[in-house]
């Protein structure tokens, strides 16, 4: 049977159904893998023993009792940690939220609970998922399993890592402006941002709410669309959510590409581009060719102010979202006396790291009188043409593929004085944020230093369902199989 | 010496009785116990997002069409930021552009002289939660040692009503409050509590020489917690920047603070220092949709405004400040429309309602629904005294029986004697008979000396035992002496 930790969410729920093992011994595969490799990599900030524990004998039970709540009942999943769980610490990262135990579930986390689904812990993230690195941590960073002296990526590294390592079936991350996809790459898993409004936002702490997604992470194709399945669809405590039928996410996943136009963004693979990724890029294109798609170069020239976009609208946005976080009703709250509003001033301050200090501070000014109409506005206006040369890409073709990253994994501390730089990382997948379409990274190879490569794909809003066809195809035709190092019980702990 | 005018624009806030919050589903109605009326949505936890309440956008789009404003098919939510303890998201979800409600105007009476004020806007918005300052400082801010929040009210939903600047006396600002108040309380949209801080105004003052057209700087007084202190605090405030101006000072962008105690206005804090708001439209809601389909909806629940009920009760022949007392209070104004399907008076309904029965009411300390009378008892009570039946003094004391619920105005009236002779034979009977016995003053009177007629009626009175209609009698007299 071999290290069930490796098994693929599909694989362990057919071992499951079939009574090869039960779900406690997946959690202690799992539990065991963590012990391994946390030492190494630092990707859960919260282990949540007990509570999973309690979940895998009820799943259990329900096994033996004949009740089938789905393919993740009796799996173990992992939650990045501004995913709010109900009794279980979640901080984002930061030491403004230390200690704090939610007394709710956020939807998400709801509908995986409710589906059986068994969770592990929470992982670690850059402070309120601000960076693309995961070294913006207020209780350390996370390394990179394929090499430990490199960063995961980020904000989700702990999820990508967990996943990729196996001290969890799979995981949940949130994607902003790349934040998945980008950590998925750095760590050789599958990583998807779904279309905005298909996941509830309610429940996940907001970064830049007009952006953000919860997706997930996984070691296939085939179980990231069954993690999607179980949290998505309409909800009535999120506005934004769409209240329409979820679209059959694996209905073509044997569907091959045959007939299918794939769109090569142009302005995506250019010199920023690392040339392996390149390289690697165009010959996944070529095999997708092969397959009997029509490969077509497009233009979008609004990506290349894309990123300068949202580098006003998310700040704007979580200068406000971060607003509430002020030592009154919960959280950090200075030992400092003064007035009340002193108290909040001082909490904020002591509370809140570097990078998110700065993010809030340029929304803050982003959106100041006299400034509006050149800051926010123009980046609104910006926002706009990014998503009319989405639509008029699709208008040629079915998808859009292009490189996730423009590099492999940096090392740790590489970037984190250069903000411009490290703000660089999200320039191929934060277009899709910005015009709300969903996309997904496959991991296409590795690099010389045997860094993996990601490869993206991005669909029209709700095009979920052809994304994953093509992405399953890639899949196949790469046969990408290699797995970190620390993927393997052989590794000692540190 | 100059004459200056005054220039005023009323901010009013109005909370909605909406059963649940704006953005939650937490009740609006709660007992004293600090924050129990609470969720993760109005305490700002991490994670929690809004979902607006649907009631309340009727609440809102029913204000707006009794202020005829055009209602927006699509209107924006915007975030407000300003940090305050108070404030759970340290932003408040309100509106900016496109708000629900444009363009609309209320005319107003002061005097009999009517005024239009126009209606810049009607927007949508949440409150805040409350503050309490507790230490040495007896409830003063500087003094206090720490301070207390409660957040049960944050999130309620709230309107915000905004006039043009087109008042120009303290007395029709309080007219304009009054109106807005009937208008808001005839919808049932809000309690329109002042005293409660369910309904609160702030009064935009400002003033120039008679003649010019340029704005004077303006002042906004808070804190106004009845129409009365409005009144009061809006002409504290032109008389105060009068004379700085006529000192040869200037007027200061200000907020002002009304005490009612001192009866004067205090400065707050100054524009200049205050918040840059950075308003920008909330990421977490959609555009707030109100299709023509549901305005339709909305526009046939609203009933009769006060300025139509009033109009209905002065085609009845009541005058216009008896209409104005009758519409304040729903069951006068019901008893009186019900008692206009009798056919009778509306002239003396609205007097005995407006007079008697309400001094009934605050005499007695008890609601229109507690006491006996009907709009039938009532009709039939002003039939009789449209008859002569009843002379004013008997109605009143008929109309006390009836109130006290000792049965019908006929009834009592009977059973007490106090039925009036209205017939004329019987009264002629009498006249003759004491004309008869009078023939002097009878024939003073036929030369032009009117004093004996006032000693006849009383004579013909006495002879009816006090049961004559003097009206009758006076006729009566006036035929047979002339």
């Amino acid at each position: 049977m071999g290290d069930l930790a490796n098994l693929t969410i599909t694989q362990a729920g057919k071992g499951l159904r079939d009574g090869d093992f039960r779900s406690v011994d997946l959690l202690d595969a799992v539990a065991q893998r963590a012990t391994v490799t946390e030492a190494h990599l630092h990707s859960y900030l919260t282990m949540d023993h007990d509570g999973a524990r309690a979940r895998a004998f009820a799943a259990d039970e329900a096994f033996a009792g004949g009740e089938d709540l789905g393919p993740l009942q009796g799996i173990p999943v992992a939650l990045k940690d501004n995913m709010v769980t109900l009794g279980i610490e979640t901080t984002a990262a930061s030491k403004i939220l230390a200690g704090w135990k939610p007394p709710y579930d956020g939807t998400a986390v709801a509908r995986l609970r409710s589906g059986g689904a068994v969770i592990t812990g929470k992982t670690n993230l850059d402070e309120f998922a601000m960076g693309s690195s995961t070294e913006n941590s207020a209780y350390g960073e996370t390394r990179n399993p394929w090499d430990t002296n490199r960063v995961p990526g980020g904000s989700s590294g702990g999820s990508a890592a967990v996943t990729a390592v196996g001290s969890a079936f799979g995981a949940f991350g949130s994607d902003t402006g790349g934040s998945i996809r980008q950590p998925a790459a750095f760590c050789g898993i599958v990583g998807m941002k779904p279309t905005y409004g298909i996941v509830s936002r309610y429940g996940l702490i907001a970064f830049a709410s007009s952006l953000d997604q919860i997706g997930p992470f996984s070691r296939t194709v085939h179980d990231s669309v069954a993690l999607l399945e179980a949290v998505a669809g309409w909800d009535r405590f999120d506005s934004t959510s769409i209240n329409e039928p979820v679209p059959n996410f694996g209905g073509s996943l044997n569907a091959g590409v045959s007939g299918l136009k794939v769109g090569i963004v142009k302005e995506l693979m250019g010199d920023g581009i690392d040339p392996q990724i390149r390289a690697a890029t165009i010959a996944t294109a070529d095999k997708l060719a092969d397959a009997g798609a029509e490969i077509i170069e497009v233009s979008m020239p609004s990506t290349e102010y894309a990123l300068s976009a949202y580098y006003l609208i998310a700040p704007a946005e979580c200068s406000a979202n971060l607003a509430r976080l002020d030592g009154v009703r919960y959280g950090h709250r200075s030992s400092i006396e003064g007035t009340t509003e002193e108290m909040m001033g001082h909490s904020r301050a002591e509370g809140f790291g570097p990078e998110v200090t700065r993010r809030i501070l340029l929304g803050t000014y982003a959106l100041s009188a006299g400034y509006y109409d050149a800051f926010y506005g123009q980046a609104q206006k910006v926002r706009t043409l990014v998503r009319r040369d989405f639509a008029s890409a699709y208008d040629q073709v079915d998808v859009l593929i292009s490189p996730t990253t423009p590099t492999t994994a940096f090392k740790v501390g590489e970037k984190s004085a250069d903000p411009i730089a490290m703000y660089y990382s999200d320039v191929c997948t934060i277009p899709s944020n910005l015009a709300g379409d969903p996309a997904i990274s496959v991991p296409v190879g590795l690099d010389d230093k045997g860094l993996p490569i990601g490869f993206q794909i991005m669909a029209p809003a709700l095009g979920e369902e052809v994304m994953y066809r093509v992405a399953a195809e890639v899949e196949r035709l790469v046969g990408f199989d290699e797995r970190p190092v620390l993927a393997t019980s052989e590794v000692m702990p540190a | 010496m100059t004459e200056w005018e005054a220039v005023i624009g009323i901010e009013t806030h109005v909370e909605l009785s909406t059963k649940s919050k704006m953005f939650c589903s937490c009740p609006t109605e709660f007992g004293d116990e600090p924050n129990t009326a609470v969720c993760p949505v109005c305490l700002a936890l991490p994670g929690a997002l809004p979902v607006p309440n649907e009631k309340a956008i009727e609440g809102i789009v029913k204000i707006g069409m009794a202020l005829d404003c055009d209602i927006n098919e699509s209107s924006l939510f915007y975030r407000k930021n300003y940090f305050y303890p108070d404030l759970p998201k340290n932003y408040q979800i309100s509106q900016y552009t496109f708000p629900v409600c444009e363009f609309g105007s209320l005319a107003v009476d002061v005097d009999g002289e009517p005024t239009v004020v126009g209606i810049t806007r009607v927007h949508m918005e949440e409150d805040t939660g409350k503050s309490s300052h507790v230490g040495d400082g007896g409830g003063r801010i500087h003094d206090a040692t720490h301070t207390l929040l409660d957040f049960n009210r944050a999130g309620v939903p709230l309107v915000e009503v905004v006039t043009e600047p087109d008042i120009t006396s303290a007395a029709q600002a309080r007219a304009y409050g009054a109106e807005l108040q009937r208008i808001v309380l005839a919808l049932e949209v809000s309690d329109a509590k002042l005293e409660a801080g369910s309904m609160r105004f702030d009064a935009n003052v400002s003033v120039r020489p008679v003649g010019t057209t340029t704005l004077g700087t303006r002042t906004e007084t808070k804190n106004v917690n009845s129409l009365r202190s409005m009144q009061r605090a809006i002409e504290f405030e032109i008389d105060r920047q009068i004379k700085v101006l006529e000192a040869g000072g200037s007027i200061h962008q200000e907020t002002r603070h009304w005490n009612e105690d001192t009866g004067v206005t205090t400065s707050m804090r100054t524009k200049e220092e205050s918040e840059d708001y950075r308003y920008f439209q909330d990421p977490d809601l959609l555009p707030l949709e109100v299709t023509k389909e549901w305005q339709d909806e909305i526009r046939a629940t609203i009933g009769e405004l006060p300025a139509q009920v009033r109009a209905r009760f002065r085609a009845h022949g009541v005058d216009a400040e008896t209409a104005l007392i009758l519409v304040e209070d729903p069951n006068l104004s019901a008893m009186f429309t019900d008692t206009m399907t009798h056919n009778v008076s509306g002239r003396l309904v609205g007097i005995w309602l407006t007079g008697e029965v309400i001094a009934y009411l605050r005499r007695n300390e008890v609601g229109l629904a507690d006491t006996g009378l009907t709009a039938d008892h009532l009709a039939s009570l002003v039939a009789m005294i449209d008859g002569g039946e009843l002379s004013s003094s008997a109605a009143k004391e008929v109309l006390i029986a009836v109130l006290d619920d000792e049965g019908s105005p006929a009834e009592i009236a009977d059973a007490r004697d106090l039925l009036q002779v209205s017939d004329t034979g019987a009264i002629e009977e009498a006249v003759d008979a004491v004309l008869a016995d009078n023939a002097d003053a009878v024939d003073k009177i036929r030369d032009g000396d009117m004093k004996p007629f006032g000693f006849l009626v009383g004579q013909v009175m006495r002879h009816m035992g006090g049961k004559a209609d003097p009206k009758v009698v006076r006729t009566v007299l006036e035929q047979r002496t002339s």
